[in-house]
C-alpha cells in the first residue's frame, strides 16, 4: 500500500509540472500584449515598455516561468494586471463560493444517483426501472441555465423559499450562504446526478452477471443481501472514476450557472480575467484548478485501493 | 429415502425447451454423475435444484429436496435451504469469489446468514473448514484475498463456502474442469473425503466420462435435455445400452493413425538454450529489479514432418515458450531457429519465418473478430506473404483450405457465429494452413471442445498430416489426447524440460518422478468395455 502511495505521489508530481510548462506555454503563445491592451491603443511605445519591464514581462521566459511557480508555491499568486490586486486572495475569494458550491452540487447528484442507480439495478427492465432511465435523459438533455431559470421562477420568485441570487459571503451569515448555493447546487447536480445514476446502474448490472454473486445465492444470501454485501462494492469502481471527472467539471465548468445566479465564483474570474488579459490571473486560477484536479485524482486512486485489494499489490 | 428426488422435471426458459422429464435421485453418502456434452442440460438441473435460474425460466414436475419441493417452495425458503441444506460448487474458481473480500469473511459469510452467529464465532467456524479443505493457518490466514490464491486454492474456499454448514447435499458443477490434473486428483480426493466424513450426497456434474468413472457409484447420462441412460456405475460402463453412451466412450478414448514419420531426417524447428524472463514487481521502493525465469534453458530440435506434444500443468511456461517460439517475445538467452532462421532477428520478430508457422488457440469463441466474414478472417495471415493473392486466386485458396478441413467454399460469406465450436475450430485450423506453414502450433487446441467434436479435430488433425505432411507442436494438458496424436512428447516442469522421448515409451515407462505423477493423476478410463 505505501509502495502504490508513493507511485501515485510521483505520478502527481509530474502531472503537476508537465500541466504547469503547459499552460505556461499556452498562454505564452495566445496573441495579444498585455501592456498594450492595458494602455489602449494608442500610448507611446516608450510607456508600454515602462509598464512591461514594471510587469516583470521583459525577462526571459525561464526566469518568468521560475518566478511564477516559485511564486505559487510561497502563496504568492502574483497581482492581478488589471485590478492591481494580489491574485491570491482574489482567488482565494471567489473559491469559497465555487468549492463550497462543487462540493454540494456533487454530494446532491450522489445522494440521488445511488438510490436511483441501485433502485433501477434492482428492478431491471420493470417499470420502475424504465422511468427512472427515462427520467435520466432529461436530466442530461435539459440545459443547465434553463432548468436553472426555472429554478429561479419557481422556488425564488413564486414561492420565495430560496434567493433568486447574489452570495451574502460566510462570514454574514453560513445558513444564509448555504441557502444561496441551494438553487446553484440543484441546477448543477441535475445532469451530473443523471450520468451517476446510469453510470452506477450499469456498474450494478455488470456485477449481477458475475459468478460470484451467483455463489453468494448458493450460499443462501437473498437477491437483496447479495447486491449489497458483495454488488456495491465492486460496483464503485468505476462509479469513483465519474465522479472524480465530475468534481473537476462541477468546479471549473460552473460558470454559466454562476451568471445566472450571480455568484462571484472562479468560472466568472476566469471568463472576466481572459476578456481582459489579466494573464497572471489565468494562469494562475488555471493552475490552482488543475493542482485540485490532481490532488482529487490522486484522492481517488488511494480510494481505489482501499476499495481493491488486487490495487494495493500493484505497482 | 433419498435426499434429492427429482421426478419428471421439465424446463422451459423463454419458451425453448431444457429439460425434458427428467428424474434421478441422490441418496445420503451417495455420489451421483451426470455426464453430458454441452447443451445437454447438466448445469441447468443442478441449477433448478438451487432454483437459481434464469429469468424467464418455468420448471414443472418435481424436485424434493427431503421434504421440500424446491418448485413451489417460497423464497424465504429457499435461502434458508442454500448453504443450509445444499451447497453448491462451481466450475470456475477464478470468478466464482468475490475479488474485494478476504477469503475468511467469505466462508464466514455462510455461517453468519443461517446462524446469526456473531462474527467471531462465524470466523471460528470458517477457520475450521478451511483447515478440513486443506488451507492451514499458517499459509492460508483467512485475510488472505482470492487473488493471493491459485486456481485449486480458491476452489478450496468455495467448497469450504459449501461444506460449511454441512449441508446434506453438495452439487458440484464442473468443480475440476478448469484445474490442472494433479489439482483434479487432490480436489476429486477431498470431495470423496468429505462425503465419507460427513455422509453427504454429491451430485457430481461433469463432462469427463474418465473423472466419473473413477468417483461415482451411479451415473446419469444426458443428452439434449433428456436423460438417456441411468444406473450404477459399473452396469452402464459395461453394457451401455443406449448408443449415445457408447459414443461418448468412444469419443472419450478415441484413438487416430497417425501417418508413418517420413523418413527425411532435416530439422525444422530448432530450440537453443531458451530462457525467458519477466520483470516481477519490486518489493522495496529502491531494491533491484528481481525477475522470473519462466522458461529455463530449454533444447529440442523438431524435424520436419514430427508431431511434438508439449505438456506440462499451468504456470509451467508452456505457454511462455510457445510465444517465444511463434516469434511474439524476445528471450533472454539462446535462440530459436526455424528453418535455419532466427524468428527474432535483432529486436525485431522476422517476418520471413513468421509466414512459416502458425497457430491454432484453445477458444474457438474468442479467437476470432465477430464483426468479419469466415472468408477475411481466414485469409487474414495471407498479409505475411510477400505476394498475397487477390481477386480469384485468393476465393481459390480461400475455397480450397476451407474444404481441406471439412468445410465448404460456401461458408466463407457466412459470420462466425453461425458456427458451432467444433466447426470453430476447424476454421482456426483453415486460418492457420492457408499460409501453406511449414509448422502448425497447437496451443491446447481441444481443450474447449466435447469429447465428440474433439475425436473429429483429432482425425482432421491425422488427416492433415497424412495427406499435406504437416509437422506440429502440440500443447496440452492432457496426457490421453497427447498420447495419441503425438510422436514424441516432452513434460515442462517449472520452466524446464524433464523428460522427452517417444510417446509411447515415456507415457508407459516414464523416467522422471514428475512425468509419473501426472500420469497417476490422470483420470483414466475403465478398460471393461474397451477390449
Amino acid at each position: 500500500m505505501l509502495r502504490y502511495t508513493l507511485k501515485r505521489l510521483l505520478s502527481l508530481a509530474i502531472s503537476l509540472i508537465v500541466a504547469s510548462l503547459l499552460i505556461f506555454s499556452i498562454i505564452e503563445v495566445a496573441p495579444g500584449d498585455v501592456a498594450s491592451f492595458m494602455m489602449g491603443m494608442n500610448a507611446q511605445p516608450d510607456t508600454v515598455a515602462a509598464l512591461r519591464a514594471e510587469l516583470g514581462l521583459d525577462q526571459t521566459k525561464v526566469a518568468r516561468y521560475f518566478s511564477w511557480i516559485g511564486g505559487m508555491v510561497t502563496g504568492d499568486f502574483g497581482t492581478s494586471y488589471t485590478y492591481r490586486a494580489p491574485v491570491a486572495q482574489m482567488v482565494a475569494d471567489r473559491l469559497w463560493v465555487s468549492l463550497p458550491l462543487a462540493v454540494y452540487a456533487l454530494l446532491l447528484s450522489i445522494l440521488i444517483a445511488f438510490p436511483a442507480g441501485i433502485f433501477a439495478a434492482a428492478r431491471r427492465g420493470r417499470a420502475a426501472d424504465v422511468t427512472v432511465m427515462g427520467a435520466t435523459q432529461l436530466g442530461v438533455a435539459i440545459p443547465g441555465f434553463w432548468f436553472a431559470m426555472m429554478l429561479v421562477l419557481l422556488f425564488a420568485i413564486r414561492l420565495r423559499w430560496f434567493p433568486a441570487g447574489g452570495f451574502p459571503g460566510w462570514d454574514e451569515s453560513i445558513w444564509l450562504s448555504l441557502k444561496a448555493l441551494t438553487l446553484p447546487a440543484i441546477a448543477l447536480s441535475l445532469p451530473q446526478a443523471a450520468i451517476l445514476t446510469r453510470v452506477m446502474r450499469s456498474s450494478l448490472l455488470d456485477m449481477l452477471g458475475e459468478d460470484f454473486m451467483r455463489t453468494a445465492r448458493a450460499k443462501g444470501l437473498s437477491a437483496r443481501q447479495a447486491l449489497w454485501r458483495h454488488g456495491i462494492r465492486n460496483a464503485l469502481i468505476p462509479v469513483l472514476t465519474i465522479i472524480g471527472m465530475q468534481f473537476a467539471v462541477l468546479l471549473t465548468g460552473a460558470i454559466i450557472i454562476e451568471q445566472v445566479f450571480y455568484l462571484p465564483g472562479l468560472g466568472r474570474l476566469i471568463f472576466q480575467a481572459i476578456t481582459q488579459r489579466d494573464l497572471i490571473v489565468v494562469e494562475s486560477v488555471v493552475m490552482l484548478l488543475v493542482f485540485t484536479v490532481i490532488m482529487l485524482n490522486f484522492v481517488i486512486d488511494l480510494a481505489y485501493a482501499a476499495i481493491d485489494p488486487r490495487l494495493r499489490l500493484r505497482t | 429415502m433419498s435426499l434429492l428426488q427429482i421426478s419428471d422435471l421439465s424446463l422451459t426458459i423463454g419458451g425453448h425447451a431444457i429439460l425434458k422429464n427428467v428424474s434421478l435421485s441422490v441418496g445420503p453418502g451417495e455420489i451421483v454423475g451426470i455426464i453430458g456434452e454441452s447443451g445437454s442440460g447438466k448445469s441447468m438441473t443442478a441449477f433448478t435444484v438451487m432454483q437459481l435460474l434464469p429469468r424467464g425460466a418455468q420448471a414443472t414436475g418435481r424436485v424434493a429436496l427431503g421434504d421440500t419441493d424446491m418448485l413451489t417452495a417460497d423464497e424465504d425458503t429457499l435461502c434458508h435451504l442454500r448453504g443450509n441444506q445444499v451447497g453448491m460448487v462451481f466450475q470456475e474458481p477464478m470468478t466464482a469469489l468475490n475479488p474485494v473480500k478476504s477469503i475468511g469473511d467469505q466462508v464466514a459469510e455462510t455461517v453468519m446468514i443461517h446462524d446469526r452467529s456473531s462474527r467471531a464465532d462465524a470466523l471460528r467456524v470458517a477457520r475450521e473448514v478451511l483447515e478440513r479443505v486443506g488451507l492451514p493457518e499458517a499459509r492460508f490466514p483467512l485475510t488472505r484475498y482470492p487473488h493471493e490464491l491459485s486456481g485449486g486454492q480458491r476452489q478450496r474456499v468455495v467448497i469450504a463456502m459449501a461444506i460449511a454448514q454441512r449441508p446434506a447435499l453438495l452439487i458440484a458443477d464442473e468443480p475440476t474442469t478448469a484445474l490442472d490434473v494433479t489439482t483434479q486428483a487432490q480436489i476429486l480426493e477431498l470431495l470423496r473425503g468429505l462425503v465419507d466424513d460427513y455422509g453427504m450426497g454429491l451430485l457430481f456434474i461433469t463432462h469427463d466420462l474418465a473423472v466419473i468413472s473413477g468417483l461415482a457409484s451411479r451415473i446419469v447420462v444426458m443428452r439434449h435435455g433428456e436423460v438417456v441412460e441411468q444406473g450404477p456405475t459399473s452396469q452402464v460402463l459395461a453394457e451401455m445400452r443406449h448408443p449415445y453412451t457408447r459414443m461418448l466412450f468412444e469419443a472419450s478414448s478415441h484413438r487416430v493413425t497417425l501417418p508413418p514419420h517420413p523418413d527425411t531426417r532435416t530439422p525444422l524447428l530448432e530450440v537453443k538454450g531458451v530462457s525467458r524472463d519477466y520483470p516481477l514487481p519490486r518489493r522495496k521502493l529502491f531494491a533491484p529489479q528481481e525477475h522470473f525465469r519462466a522458461v529455463r534453458d530449454v533444447s529440442f530440435t523438431l524435424e520436419r514432418g514430427d508431431r511434438i506434444g508439449l505438456v506440462g500443468e499451468s504456470g509451467c511456461g508452456k505457454s511462455t515458450l510457445t510465444r517465444a517460439i511463434l516469434g511474439l517475445e524476445e528471450v533472454q538467452e539462446g535462440e530459436i531457429l526455424l528453418d535455419g532462421a532466427p524468428v527474432w532477428s535483432g529486436h525485431a520478430p522476422n517476418l520471413d519465418v513468421r509466414r512459416k508457422i502458425q497457430v491454432v488457440f484453445q477458444d474457438p469463441y474468442g479467437s476470432f473478430n465477430p464483426r468479419w466474414r469466415v472468408g477475411p478472417l481466414v485469409a487474414e495471415p495471407l498479409h505475411l506473404l510477400e505476394v498475397p493473392p487477390t481477386g480469384s486466386a485468393l476465393e481459390a485458396r480461400i475455397g480450397a483450405v476451407l474444404d481441406s478441413v471439412g468445410l465448404s467454399a460456401a461458408d466463407a460469406t457466412k459470420y462466425i457465429h453461425e458456427f458451432s465450436g467444433g466447426q470453430r475450430q476447424r476454421i482456426a485450423i483453415a486460418r492457420a494452413l492457408i499460409t501453406r506453414p511449414e509448422l502448425v502450433v497447437f496451443d491446447e487446441a481441444v481443450s474447449a471442445l466435447d469429447v465428440s467434436v474433439r475425436a473429429q479435430i483429432l482425425d482432421l488433425m491425422a488427416d492433415l498430416a497424412a495427406r499435406e505432411g504437416l509437422s506440429y507442436l502440440f500443447i496440452s494438458h492432457d496426457l490421453s489426447v497427447v498420447q495419441t496424436i503425438t510422436d514424441r512428447v516432452m513434460v515442462m516442469q517449472a520452466g524446464r524440460i524433464v523428460e522427452e522421448g517417444p510417446t509411447e515409451t515415456v507415457l508407459m515407462a516414464p523416467q522422471h518422478p514428475y512425468t509419473r505423477t501426472l500420469i497417476d493423476a490422470a483420470p483414466r478410463l475403465p478398460n471393461a468395455r474397451a477390449s
